[in-house]
């Protein structure tokens, strides 16, 4: 019996877009671990597995309350603001296409899942190396409907800027602005490191800082490679654009890393990586490759200058998602109002090729987005601080949230460590490790 | 003349440089090394096997001192690196029969003695 409706979907499903999502979608999945390395390169060595660890969670607790309510969220009918509850838990989500699209719906899901969980999973270098790993999970599950799924909605889904014709191609509005800006007010509600401002607190290792930049970038052209859905002309563009705009970023990095302190440093080109494939991804399908380039070299300097200034502060925004996501996305959705070109996406025009309303659609974007994501995640972390402490004691800070959380260390030597064997109990240890 | 050993936490080893910069004293050397107290062991688990680690790992400050110093020297390190919890540390302090200053061949008490820049 249902054999009749899989075949009729069948017929409107194209096999070569279907076999790239395919793809597309398990190179977004693979960004969260790459983001893990990032983060956990960037902060102390006593903290690398938290750090990892959160992006691992990310996974877990985003997928599931993706698939229970967020998709359906985001991307079923509801209103201009929130989707309704028609694909909760995965209702209707089967293998006939979408509207528009020739990919089983199934799989459309499956790719909007993964931006879902690494959205989530930026969020968490704002409180990294302090915040309790427990309410960290709660507040991953309720960020990734309050926040994430509301403006998946506003920008893909038929929510009210996607309505009005805001172009926004792989999520510069809930990925990138939704990240940066709610780090900013995780920062801010959790508090600084008790450390911050006071002593200094290094990357520990830039090796995994580049790696992890690396495979983000790798993973980057299934994001925004992907956001088309397909394999026609827009989505050669943002997989074209990606791979052009960030080698403009760095560039452009180094040369201000060389004004600035004389060196071209690695941590910066790592993050300067970061910063071009986040300001392309807005704007990836809509944007000549010349403009993209241009995009990659503007884009650095807000950004580097953001992250320049927010050191200064006593904001310890800890691993600069505001600087390296909410600000290079915002430059990222506003470049599409001015240089969007309908002979390259046949979609609009930017204001610099006639369309001054374009501008005007990617500004309001521009502002409601921030201001949403700051406002939500303020209350939501004051809310949940009220009920529970969201920071570990200042003498587990000391003493690091590997041993503390997961009871692991990185980098173990397995020195002094003695083997609790099941049947001995702590009573007799056996030791495994005699010295010399 | 005195050799002052002090193994403290590592993650107070700022607060004791600072301290002993305070204080006036400027020649210092540290090693990271691993030792056991009287703190409690911590028990890790990879996935199967759990361990008891009874090695924490510490910040050993060796500072070659004049007998003049040999109490603020104490007195700094205390200050930096005391939280209170077991654990904290202990300070050695050794008698040193002679100590040279390899670039000017000066010894004893010049050796000891911070260069007036």
């Amino acid at each position: 019996m249902s054999g009749l409706p899989n075949v009729l979907a069948a017929a409107r499903i194209d096999t070569g877009d279907t076999a790239w999502m395919f793809v597309a979608t398990a190179l977004v999945l693979m960004m969260t671990p790459a983001l893990g390395l990032f983060y956990a390169g960037l902060v102390r060595s006593k903290n690398t597995l938290n750090t990892f660890m959160m992006c691992i969670a990310a996974i877990a607790v985003a997928t599931v309350t993706w698939a229970a309510v967020g998709y359906s969220l985001a991307f079923d009918e509801g209103n201009g603001f929130i989707g309704g509850f028609g694909h909760a838990f995965l209702d209707g989500v089967t293998f006939a296409p979408r509207e528009g699209q020739a990919i089983p719906h199934l799989l459309f899901f499956a790719f909007q899942t993964t931006f879902c969980v690494i959205t989530t999973a930026l969020v968490s270098g704002a409180v990294v190396e302090r915040m309790r790993f427990g309410p960290f999970l709660v507040f991953a599950a309720l960020w990734s409907i309050l926040v994430y799924a509301v403006l998946a909605h506003w920008a893909f889904g038929p929510g009210w800027l996607f309505n009005r014709g805001t172009l926004d191609f792989a999520g510069g509005i809930p990925v990138e602005m939704g990240s940066g800006f709610s780090a900013l007010a995780a920062a801010l509600v959790v508090g600084a490191r008790k450390d911050y401002g006071r002593l200094a607190l290094l990357p520990h290792n830039a090796v995994y800082v580049l790696v992890g930049a690396g495979l983000l970038w790798f993973g980057w052209f299934g994001f925004n490679g992907g956001s088309g859905f397909n394999t026609g002309q827009n989505s050669t563009l943002a997989f074209v654009n990606t791979l052009l705009t960030p080698a403009c970023t760095l560039l452009v990095w180094f040369a201000l890393d060389a004004i600035r302190g004389r060196r071209v440093t690695a941590v910066g080109a790592a993050t300067a990586i970061i910063v071009g494939c986040v300001a392309i991804t807005p704007a990836g399908g809509f944007v000549s490759p010349g403009f993209a380039m241009l995009l990659g070299g503007l884009a650095a300097l807000p950004c580097y200058a953001v992250l320049v200034w927010r050191a200064r502060t006593r904001v310890d925004e800890t691993l600069d998602v505001l600087a390296a996501h909410g600000v290079a996305g915002f430059t990222g959705i506003l470049f599409i109002g001015v240089f969007a070109q309908l002979s390259w996406n046949g979609v609009a025009d930017g204001i610099a090729f006639g369309d001054a309303g374009q501008l005007l659609d990617q500004g309001l974007a521009a502002v409601a987005a921030p201001a949403y994501a700051f406002g939500v995640t303020y209350v939501l972390l004051r809310v949940m601080g009220a009920f529970t402490s969201l920071r570990s004691s200042a003498q587990e800070e000391s003493q690091g949230m590997d041993v503390v959380h997961h009871g692991e260390e990185a980098y173990v030597t397995g020195e002094g460590a003695i083997l609790v064997l099941p049947d001995a109990g702590h009573e007799a240890p056996k030791p495994v490790a005699e010295p010399g | 003349m005195k050799l002052i050993v002090g193994i403290v936490r590592p993650e107070k080893a700022n607060d004791v440089l600072e301290a002993l910069y305070r204080a006036e004293v400027r020649g210092v050397s540290i090693t990271r090394v691993q030792g056991h107290g009287g703190e409690l062991d911590r028990v890790e688990t990879y996935r199967g096997t759990t361990v008891q680690v009874g090695l924490s790992e510490k910040v050993r400050f060796e500072v070659a001192v004049s007998d003049d110093f040999v109490d603020p020297t104490i007195a700094a390190i205390s200050a930096g690196a005391r939280t209170g919890e077991v654990g904290d540390g202990k300070i050695f302090v050794m008698p040193m029969e002679r100590a040279v200053r390899i670039r000017t061949g000066e010894t004893d008490h010049a050796a000891v003695t911070p260069v007036d820049r």
